[in-house]
C-alpha cells in the first residue's frame, strides 16, 4: 500500500509520523511524506521538513518527503487522487481547555474530499 | 486566536443556590460545586450514555473520568451541578482559555433530559460567572446538535463560528 501522510508541525502530526513508521514497516507500506507549513503552528515548512528527515534518519525508514504548497487540505486530496495514493494520514483533533476534541480544518475538509480512505491518527 | 463575542452583554442571569420545578414535576437544586464533589460527579458520569457524549467528553472509562474532573474542578474554575432528591444528574462548568475567555459545557443524565434542567444548568451557571466577574463566555457544539444549539441560543449565546463541524458560540456577560 502507497500512503500519503500529512505532516504540518502539530504534536499531533509528528505523532502520526510515528505511527505511520511503524505501521509501514509491519505492513510493508511505502509512505511519502507531505509536508506543508503554517497552517497549525509557528513552525515554517523548513522547520517541519527537518524534523521530519531526522525522525526518518533516526528510525532508518525510508519515505520520499514533498512539500506541499497551497492549501494543504485541497492538496492533499488532489496528490492523493492524481498520484493513485491508496490512503491518506493525518494527525489532527487538539483537545480545548476543557477537554473537547476538535478537528483542525485541514483534517476536516480531507475527510469530507478524499477518494482515498483516511487515518485520522489522535 | 481572538473570538469573536456579541457586543451587547446578555441580562442578568440568576445566581446559586437555585430550586427549580423541572417539566417533569421533579425538584431540582442548582448549587455550586467544587473538589468535594468529586466521587459524586464521578459516580454521575459514570452513569452517563455513551450516545450522549460530544467531541470526546466525558470520558468513557472512570481513570479517564477522574484524569478530566481533576481538571475540571480544579481552582479558577466554576461549576454548577443540579441534583434530584439528593443524586446529581446534571453539570455545567466554566474553564479559563488562555484569553480572557471561558469555555462552558453542561451535562444532563439521560432520564432528566428534555425537562428543561439544561437550560435552568446553564442560565445558574452564567449567573454565577456574572456574580465572579465573568465577562466573556463560548461554547462548541456540533453542527447536527439541533436541540442544544437551540438551548443556547435561547440563553442568549450567539454564533460567532459556523464554518466547522463544531459549531461556536459566544455570550457577553457584562
Amino acid at each position: 500500500m502507497h500512503v500519503l501522510l500529512g505532516v504540518g508541525g502539530s504534536d499531533l502530526s509528528y505523532q502520526a509520523l510515528d505511527e505511520t513508521i511503524e505501521r509501514a514497516r509491519e505492513a510493508g507500506d511505502e509512505v511519502t511524506v507531505a509536508v506543508f507549513d503554517g497552517h497549525e503552528t509557528d513552525a515554517g515548512g523548513d522547520e517541519v521538513q527537518e524534523r521530519v528527515r531526522e525522525r526518518l534518519d533516526e528510525t532508518g525508514f525510508e519515505a520520499e518527503i514533498r512539500r506541499l504548497s497551497g492549501d494543504p487540505g485541497s492538496r492533499l486530496v488532489d496528490v492523493a487522487e492524481s498520484e493513485g495514493f491508496d490512503r491518506i494520514v493525518l494527525g489532527s483533533g487538539e483537545r480545548s481547555t476543557l477537554g473537547k476534541i476538535q478537528l483542525g480544518s485541514i483534517a476536516e475538509f480531507v475527510l469530507l474530499n478524499a477518494q482515498t480512505p483516511v487515518t485520522l491518527i489522535r | 486566536m481572538t473570538r469573536r463575542y456579541p457586543d451587547e452583554p446578555a441580562g442578568t442571569f440568576p445566581a446559586p443556590p437555585r430550586q427549580v420545578t423541572d417539566r417533569e414535576g421533579r425538584s431540582i437544586q442548582l448549587r455550586c460545586a467544587d473538589g468535594t464533589d468529586r466521587t459524586a460527579l464521578i459516580e454521575m458520569y459514570k452513569q452517563f450514555d455513551p450516545a450522549d457524549r460530544a467531541q470526546g467528553i466525558p470520558p468513557a472509562r472512570e481513570t479517564a473520568i477522574e484524569r478530566w474532573l481533576e481538571n475540571i474542578l480544579d481552582t479558577d474554575r466554576h461549576n454548577v451541578v443540579a441534583s434530584h432528591e439528593g443524586d446529581l444528574v446534571g453539570h455545567a462548568t466554566l474553564v479559563p482559555d488562555d484569553d480572557d475567555g471561558y469555555e462552558l459545557a453542561i451535562f444532563v443524565l439521560s432520564a432528566y433530559q428534555g425537562a428543561g434542567i439544561g437550560t435552568e444548568l446553564v442560565e445558574t451557571l452564567l449567573g454565577h460567572g456574572q456574580s465572579e466577574g465573568i465577562e466573556q463566555v463560548w461554547l462548541t457544539v456540533e453542527r447536527w446538535n439541533d436541540p442544544a444549539i437551540a438551548l443556547y441560543r435561547k440563553v442568549g449565546f450567539e454564533t460567532s463560528n459556523s464554518e466547522r463541524f463544531e459549531q461556536e458560540m459566544a455570550i457577553r456577560l457584562a
